[in-house]
């Protein structure tokens, strides 16, 4: 991915994720954060997408429905070596 | 040779290896749910799913005694669900291309266009109506929080909806995601982001 020029708003917003898996080429990545240094709104998109992820670990991946678990330890059980 | 394990991967492989019914019960607990989501990637219901999540289950018991743990354990079961998954979605005839996924619109701006200043304004693209703070973010510890982030996951589409839960909620790196599901780091990160983004406008609803 390579960026020609000054990075506008609506463009950061889409490169926060590669920015955040280090995946944008070194020069991208001094642009990106340049823009930051003088654009509030941007600082603020980033914070909050970081916000969103952390928020997005503590939800937990949830269970699997009872029945299927149960079937799921039944074959199990007939799979285990005696 | 089980290099890439951690302690605790290696003794949950013993354990399965040896019958302990608490290491698949831990498995089950930590990947089960999440194994599902990526099963209804590739099928068309969510009945079809389960269905592939018990013969995936089945394909790790078969396969853990010559497992050799060249990649984790987690990513070794998610690369089974996913191609158990693949196989029936193709016998479903219902196996789509992943670019059609629900992800059409890689390409459509995941920010509101009306939130940025129009091409005849002085700063075209820049932010009309920017993001107001979240103080204090204490809220998003809440549980409704966290409703509004499980209710906005449950709504994106399936493939999305893998790569969020597999990325930001059991943590695989971006790399494991790629090798587990077949795709490129390019398509990975198009899926994450996408995913995120919504995410954030719900909690952006929210924290009004």
């Amino acid at each position: 991915m390579r960026l020609a020029r000054e990075l506008a708003c609506n463009e950061i917003v889409e490169l926060v994720t590669a920015y955040l898996d280090d995946a944008l080429p070194a020069e991208d990545r001094e642009r990106f954060e340049e823009h930051l240094v003088f654009c509030d709104g941007c600082d603020r998109y980033l914070e909050q997408m970081r916000a969103t992820i952390s928020a997005t670990r503590n939800v937990g991946v949830g269970e699997l429905p009872p029945e299927l678990e149960a079937r799921l330890l039944e074959a199990f059980r007939d799979w285990r070596p005696a | 040779m089980e290099t890439e394990q951690t302690p605790h991967d290696a003794a949950l492989i013993e354990g399965l290896r040896a019958g302990d019914e608490a290491a698949f019960a831990e498995l089950m607990r930590l990947y089960g749910a999440g194994m599902l989501r990526v099963a209804r990637m590739y099928v068309p219901s969510r009945a079809i799913a389960e269905e592939v999540v018990q013969e995936a289950w089945l394909g790790v018991l078969k396969g853990i005694g010559r497992f050799e743990g060249r990649s984790s354990l987690k990513t070794w079961l998610f690369r089974i669900v996913a191609n158990t998954a693949k196989t029936r979605g193709v016998r479903e005839a219902r196996s789509i291309p992943f670019s059609s996924l629900g992800d059409g619109g890689a390409d459509e701006p995941t920010v509101d266009p009306d939130r940025f200043l129009g091409d005849g304004e002085r700063f075209p693209g820049h932010w009309a109506v920017p993001p107001q703070s979240w103080a204090p973010e204490g809220r998003l510890l809440a549980r409704e929080a966290m409703d509004v982030i499980e209710r906005e996951i449950d709504r994106l589409p399936p493939a999305q909806q893998a790569v969020i839960t597999m990325r930001d909620v059991q943590g695989f790196s971006s790399e494991e995601v790629c090798n587990a599901l077949d795709l490129t780091e390019t398509n990975q990160r198009v899926l994450l982001h996408r995913a995120r983004a919504k995410v954030r406008n719900a909690l952006e609803e929210y924290m009004r």
